[in-house]
């Protein structure tokens, strides 16, 4: 019993030592560097497509993945908070200019912070918008169970703003660590609504999405740099210019963001 | 007789081990904000999440003694397969992941959970994103404590002593009140302190469960997670406090605790 329990364990975790590895199936082609890639968790899907589409094109120019592409995405703050303690990455695309901004004064970026996509806020609803909410001050009844991100979350900041430019105080019952986090609640029905990105609802599919009205609305602006911490500066170049380039641009928008 | 000499090698490892719990802790005191300590512990955010927190506490430990002695009971009396099963439901907590617990207790009492929907189609209440959800998580994370050193307790009683009340002519209840429990009290205190710790640092469950809002769900651990990231001096002066905390434990359960093992 013991030991086959050991025997289990044991083969798990060579299983796992060995599993990068697996991804070159042929044992002639070099084995790929990693490529880490701190990024805003809105910008979860749309990075996830564009770094299919990143290694597709090196498969078809170098004939084998390059570069093995290992995303984080959390709050930006959160990302923020682990680079100020020395977390390396090669990439940092934020949810805001602020947190970019304070990465870049802890002398941690390489090259100047580019701008590569614009975002705004909606209202995340239950299908079919069973409660009827159709403005930002509906978000104010009461009984109405209402999540926001954290003031200290981009989204969430975003959110406080627009809230205020439409006169509107929310009770809000949770105030989660990042958007995904506000999706999810809406999403699993604990929450009756949100305020979280387009690209949020047009990605999620799970979830209805009540348009902000453009004057009180905000634009929500991503820049994304190249830091020196990281191992791998060469591709993360490549990376940000694929970001920035027309194909780049067009799956970011097929995400629900608006180019630059 | 004399004992063999402990080879290096063992007192090598040994040392590295004991690195491992004795740098954090130095680090936390170095790094602490000791001139800014106070203006940390009088901040609103602060003094919020530790009232919260021995709230929540303290009310997860009374109902965990409320139901967990009972359960412990049950637990002492039973053999075979009854026993082994009931033992592994109640001390599944304990070895599950407390996110996991989180989740697990937000599909039975969430808005359409399996008891939560009924709660809330028959009465319009919603546990999560509530003081009681926080309760709720921390109970589930810690009775499992208190369940495990009061069933050791019952099981090393010597029950002549109420097998001798009961000749005298006591009843069940008078039995319980007057011999099983006071014979169980150290059993019953060391637990519940063991399960008051577990709560008062429960962190998983907790967001998970019952979110984060100041005052109503952000107990001290959520607030030093989230604190780290804005405000990192209260994080760490937080976290002094919880570490003060368990060494005040330590050292007052050390003869129950120290002396035992």
């Amino acid at each position: 019993m013991t030991k086959t329990l050991v025997a289990m364990l044991a083969f798990g975790w060579l299983a796992a030592c060995t599993s990068p590895l697996a991804t070159c199936a042929v044992q002639s082609c070099p084995e790929p560097k990693t490529l880490t890639i701190f990024a805003a968790s809105s910008l979860q899907p749309a990075f996830g497509k564009i770094g299919n589409q990143f290694q597709a094109n090196e498969v078809k120019a170098q004939g084998h993945v390059v570069n093995a592409l290992s995303f984080v995405f959390a709050g930006s703050q959160m990302l923020t908070q682990q680079l100020g303690e020395g977390a390396a990455a090669d990439i940092f695309a934020s949810a805001d200019i602020a947190h970019m901004t304070q990465v870049n004064a802890g002398g941690l970026v390489a090259s100047p912070p580019r701008v590569f996509a614009h975002n705004r806020l909606e209202i995340a609803v239950a299908r079919g918008n069973p409660k009827g909410i159709h403005t930002l001050a509906d978000l104010a009844r009461s009984g109405l169970v209402v999540v926001l991100a954290d003031p200290s979350v981009p989204a969430g900041k975003y959110a406080a703003q627009a809230l205020k430019t439409a006169g509107v105080t929310v009770k809000p019952a949770s105030l989660e660590q990042q958007v995904t986090g506000v999706l999810s609640k809406v999403a699993f029905g604990e929450a009756d609504a949100g305020i979280v990105y387009v690209s949020d609802i047009i990605t999620s599919r799970q979830v209805d999405g009540v348009a902000i009205p453009n004057d009180q609305n905000v634009i929500a602006e991503y820049p994304i740099a190249v830091l020196n911490t990281g191992h791998n500066q060469a591709a993360a170049k490549d990376f940000v210019d694929f970001v920035l380039s027309a194909d780049g641009q067009s799956l970011l928008k097929a995400a629900g963001f608006e180019g630059v | 007789m004399r004992r063999a000499r402990t080879p290096a090698a063992i007192g090598l490892l040994a040392g590295l081990g004991l690195l491992l719990f004795v740098l954090p802790l130095a680090g936390l005191i170095l790094r602490a904000p000791w001139s800014q300590a106070l203006a940390e512990l009088t901040d609103p955010t602060t003094t919020m999440a530790l009232g919260l927190s021995i709230f929540c506490s303290l009310t997860a430990t009374a109902i965990a003694l409320v139901l967990g002695i009972p359960l412990a009971m049950i637990l002492a009396r039973t053999r075979g397969t009854v026993r082994n099963v009931l033992r592994a439901l109640t001390t599944l907590p304990m070895v599950l992941p407390p996110v996991v617990g989180g989740v697990a207790l937000w599909l039975a009492f969430g808005r359409r959970g399996i008891a939560g929907s009924l709660l809330y189609q028959a009465f319009g209440i919603q546990i999560p994103f509530t003081t009681t959800a926080a309760v709720m998580a921390e109970t589930f994370v810690a009775m499992p404590f208190l369940v495990i050193a009061v069933e050791a307790g019952l099981r090393s009683l010597d029950h002549r002593y109420e097998e001798a009340a009961r000749s005298l002519g006591a009843g069940y209840w008078r039995v319980l009140t007057r011999v099983t429990l006071p014979l169980l009290r150290p059993a019953i205190f060391s637990g519940a302190v063991l399960c008051w710790a577990r709560a008062l640092g429960e962190f998983g469950a907790t967001i998970t469960f019952a979110g984060n809002f100041p005052g109503r769900t952000q107990t001290v651990p959520i607030a030093v997670y989230l604190a780290l990231e804005t405000k990192p001096e209260a994080a760490i002066t937080l976290s002094l406090i919880l570490l003060v905390v368990s060494v005040a434990i330590l050292v007052g359960m050390r003869d129950r605790w120290l002396g035992a093992l």
